[in-house]
């Protein structure tokens, strides 16, 4: 048996040797030139590009020595305006003492006057026993409140949508909502005159941002086609882009409302959802105050995610965004903002929830808001060199300068000149303030006189005062 | 073979005498059948997904989630189907063990609000009861400053009478209060600096003013394991990132050298500037930066380091002052010093600290002071009298006894922990105590055991973790006394038996007090 297993074998063993000797030479060749190769590939050093310089080690070492770096921040000349800040002591309310000086207030947000109302101050009084002031830890961690709860289904029912979430800075809300749905690859439509947070809330996402000129729907729509034509070349790509459009309710920069109802109808017509950003019309638009919405009569559901901040009509800190459970619980556990940092302290959160009741039961005071704002923006068409941006029923309204004397440093010149003048005689103002280098469309240099509730007889100073500069 | 210094997997070899006092870190890795039924466990629970999306999908079970408006259900899918799949099939199940909510200050202990769910976890039901007295270790209280004692809060109660809640304004413009300038003057004279910055959130302060001091050109260098706040910072930025592996110095000084040496990737043009970013705790690893080692690389390459103390200032230090004062450096050596107060201070917001010109330029060119409202008054006040305490400027020696305490209480929880023979990542040193639970039932099971125990606890899985090594944190804090750690020990210990999570192969006995004793009866 073995021996014949044996013979087998050597049988083979000639075989192979009898076919080694029966092959063409240019076949051996060919092998003997291939494996010679394999073995050299085996045992030839690898390399990475980067690193085949000539460099000699002392080389290194002499480079290492040159380099030298950029400071680490550029010098501030000592006269940048925002190094010589206005400090307010004492309550930022109605009258304001800046650098000492008592002034009307006509700088801050404070659109319903509801920064020193006593019912809010209270609550957060009760709310400070109860719970202290920090809430140590993220939503995720023990940092849920009934407080933050409570104030979610109060935001859900008083805007009229299922569901509300709250972040814990304003700026933070609308620069986190964007980023958990619009991800590298969806396209973005947004309006030039877009505030800040909304821009960054775009670079973190990483989207096609496609820019269309303030309020102009015709624009809007020109890109939309495009980008239509565009989605028939390629239909596969089209069918998992996501599509959507960012707007602003009151725009910070230009004081106008957005045409709603045309983008409504965009919506439906080209199939892209709508985020709106309503930080300045949440408690000044609308007949109760639930923004451009009920301004327009618009339903709603049309609107995909809603969010505002409450650091301007709720005189708190925070902001919400709120729409349908299907969108905004999704960004329970993607919004960075909301997942990854501490959640709001408790006594804002009551604070926000008082406010909320006050507006509830009041509503005639959006009434007697937009009388006032009327009342300024036509006390203020007449003064000379100066011209009036911004919608009639706009809290915050831009005064800018009619002719531009071509420079822009000029012009922030002249318009603090004035704004200082009005210090002087006791109305406080501010300049709009922007990052020039950061902003893609940086409007215009103005300043922002900004109307209140409680401000009537203030108005006629502020018109004395603007007049004489 | 209880002081076995820092694994080679995690941190490298280490140079040991720029250190003045011992750096002990432990990163155990389990036994390999571990890391098996880990995977073996996550594979299961992805064979049911699967199994239940089918079922959901042909109609066979009911569908929970909310659903796409009907008038919109030809626009483009709002989620992909996939990337939803962790979350609906995988976190749901054990959903019931984050975001519970509380109902009181969240100090040593806390009253949780019962809730149940009657379609296992999709939608939860208050029951209108408080489970009290729940021991807290998961809120990040470390100094204990999370009270509501009325002496306490005094300053603040009176500070929100006369300011209210809201700004309404940003730095820039009307937001600036004389609070934020005591405020910030504070800080600075505490971290021993010259000036300081404060902005009403942690999380922005880092995405917001990463961006104002690095651009296009630049370099940064970040570890690993940094925090998404600073992740996003540094991607707003536009600045190139290169990641060097966590605590690990040969990685960060080959990745110096190379930018050095090699510059801007293609155009081969220096650098402008080079940035490491580093924590001083990880908070999901509780290891400390190895900070004289990376000072001594800053200085030798010149580049400039930004360290974020969101969990170590006021945690660690013989005073509080964070890991610089831990390792006895000087606060000149950092050139960024930033930081929260939400942690130690029980208050909310952050903090950017250095030198003269740095402030100056943030203040000027930084994102939060144009463009979002400044830190409200009475959060500023609680951290001025925190601070105040801390420094022992209110004339009692309170907060030093405090740090004293959480030094006392971590180091205790540690070493009884190692004794049991739990598998601890991190710093003897570190409040934040990470216990590996590496399997996914376990996660569930964990939280649940101790919540019927009347102790809360913070469970961490995927994706904050890595996918085999999902853990418990513990927050230690020095309001917590020698009862309640022994409390929530004794309960570590029995659920450690019936769990099997005593993976670590170095126990020791877990009652070594027995064997000191040293009575012995003679007989005669």
């Amino acid at each position: 048996m073995s021996a014949a297993a044996g013979v087998g074998q050597q049988w083979v063993l000639v075989e192979m040797v009898q076919a080694f000797y029966e092959a063409p030479a240019y076949h051996l060749i060919l092998e003997g030139i291939l494996i010679l190769w394999i073995i050299r590939l085996i045992f030839s050093k690898t390399y990475k590009l980067q690193e085949r310089s000539d460099l000699t080690p002392k080389e290194k070492e002499e480079l290492i020595e040159e380099w030298q770096p950029e400071p680490l921040v550029p010098p501030v000349p000592k006269d940048h305006p925002a190094l010589n800040y206005n400090v307010v002591s004492g309550p930022p309310t109605h009258k304001i003492t800046v650098n000492g000086k008592e002034c009307i207030n006509f700088a801050s947000f404070n659109f319903l006057g509801l920064l020193d109302n006593e019912k809010v101050k209270s609550a957060a009084q009760a709310s400070l026993k109860k719970y202290g002031v920090g809430t140590c830890g993220p939503r995720g961690f023990y940092g849920t409140f009934d407080v933050h709860l409570e104030l979610e289904d109060r935001l859900a029912k008083f805007m009229r949508t299922e569901e509300a979430i709250i972040y814990s800075y304003g700026f933070a809300t609308i620069a986190s909502a964007i980023p958990a749905y619009s991800k590298r690859g969806d396209i973005v439509f947004v309006d030039e005159a877009a505030c800040f947070a909304i821009q960054k809330g775009l670079q973190a996402s990483r989207s096609n941002i496609k820019l269309f000129k303030h309020n102009d729907m015709a624009d809007l729509e020109r890109l939309l086609k495009e980008q239509e034509i565009e989605d028939q070349k390629n239909p596969r790509k089209a069918r998992v882009t996501r599509r959507f459009i960012v707007v602003e309710g009151l725009y910070m920069n230009t004081g106008d409302v957005c045409p709603l109802p045309e983008l409504i109808k965009l919506k439906y017509k080209y199939k892209v959802r709508i985020f709106l950003e309503e930080s300045l019309s949440f408690g000044v638009l609308g007949e109760h105050g639930r923004g451009i919405t009920e301004h327009f009569g618009i339903n709603i559901d049309d609107i995909d995610l809603i969010s505002a901040n409450m650091e301007n009509s709720l005189a708190s800190i925070g902001g919400f965004c709120c729409g349908r459970s299907f969108i905004i619980d999704h960004q329970r556990l993607s919004g960075q903002g909301y997942c990854f940092s501490a959640s709001l302290p408790p006594l804002l959160a009551a604070a926000a929830i008082e406010a909320l009741n006050i507006m509830e039961d009041n509503p005639d005071i959006f009434q007697t808001l937009r009388a006032k704002c009327e009342h300024m923006h036509k006390a203020l068409q007449g003064i000379s060199g100066l011209k009036v941006v911004g919608e009639s029923f706009s809290p915050a309204l831009h005064l800018q300068l009619e002719d531009s004397s071509g420079s822009r440093e000029n012009d922030v010149k002249l318009l603090k000149r004035v704004v200082d003048y009005c210090m002087n005689s006791g109305i406080a103002l501010t300049q709009a303030r922007y990052l020039e280098k950061e902003e893609k469309c940086l409007p215009s240099p103005s300043f922002l006189p900004v109307c209140r509730v409680f401000s009537m007889g203030a108005l006629q100073d502020l018109h004395e005062a603007v007049w004489c500069s | 073979m209880y002081t076995h210094v820092f694994s080679t997997k995690k941190n490298g070899v280490s140079n040991g005498t720029l250190y003045k006092k011992t750096f002990i870190e432990h990163f155990e890795q389990a036994p390999m059948y571990v890391a098996v039924l880990t995977f073996v466990g996550f594979g299961v629970g992805t064979i049911f997904g699967y199994l239940r999306d089918f079922m959901r999908a042909w109609g066979l079970e009911k569908r929970n989630i909310a659903e796409e408006r009907e008038q919109q259900k030809d626009f483009v899918p709002l989620y992909q189907d996939f990337e939803n799949f962790y979350t609906r099939n995988l976190y749901m199940r054990i959903r019931d063990n984050w975001n519970r909510p509380i109902c009181s200050v969240p100090g040593p202990q806390f009253d949780l609000m019962e809730r149940v769910t009657d379609d296992y976890n999709w939608t939860f039901r208050f029951t209108g009861r408080t489970i009290k007295n729940v021991i807290n270790m998961g809120s990040y209280n470390y100094l204990g400053f999370a009270e509501t004692e009325p002496t306490a809060l005094k300053t603040v109660t009176k500070e929100l009478q006369k300011y209210g809640t809201g700004i309404c304004s940003t730095r820039q413009e009307m937001g600036t209060l004389d609070k934020h300038v005591e405020l910030e003057k504070l800080v600075a004279k505490f971290l021993g600096v010259d000036d300081a910055m404060v902005f009403g959130m942690g999380f922005a302060t880092n995405s917001m003013n990463i961006p104002a001091l690095v651009g296009k050109g630049c370099l940064i260098l970040s570890d690993e394991l940094n925090h998404t706040s600073l992740v996003l910072g540094a991607r707003l930025s536009g600045a190139t990132i290169r990641i060097f592996k966590h605590n690990n110095m040969q990685s960060l000084e080959k990745l110096l050298r190379d930018a050095i040496i090699y510059g801007q990737p293609r155009s081969r043009r220096a650098w402008r500037k080079i940035i490491i970013l580093v924590e001083g705790i990880y908070s999901m690893e509780g290891s400390i930066v190895r900070l004289p080692e990376i000072v001594s690389l800053k200085k030798k390459y010149k580049a400039y380091l930004y360290l974020d103390e969101a969990h170590s200032i006021g945690a660690v230090g013989a005073t509080g002052r964070g890991v610089v004062e831990y390792f006895g450096m000087s606060p000149d050596d950092v050139d960024v010093l930033m930081g929260t107060f939400t942690k130690s201070f029980g208050a909310a917001g952050g903090y950017i600290a250095g030198k003269k010109d740095l402030v100056d330029f943030l203040r000027t060119h930084s994102h939060s002071a144009v463009y979002a409202t400044s830190m409200c008054p009475p959060v500023a006040e609680q951290i001025i009298r925190a601070m105040k305490c801390l420094m022992g400027l209110d004339g009692t020696t309170q907060g030093l006894q405090r740090v004293r305490q959480l030094g006392k209480n971590t180091r205790y929880f540690r070493r009884r922990l190692h004794e049991m023979g739990f598998i601890i990542y991190g710093n003897d040193d570190s409040p934040v105590v990470p216990l590996l639970l590496y399997m996914p039932g376990k996660i569930g099971a964990f939280a649940r055991r101790m919540l019927e125990k009347n102790i809360g606890v913070v469970v961490v899985g995927f994706p904050a973790t890595p996918i085999t090594e999902s853990r418990a944190r513990f927050c230690v804090s020095a309001a917590h006394t020698r009862e309640m750690l022994d409390t929530v020990l004794n309960a570590l210990d029995e659920l450690g038996d019936f769990l099997q999570l005593k993976y670590s192969r170095y126990s020791k006995s877990s009652h070594p007090e027995l064997y000191e004793e040293t009575r012995f009866e003679l007989e005669d």
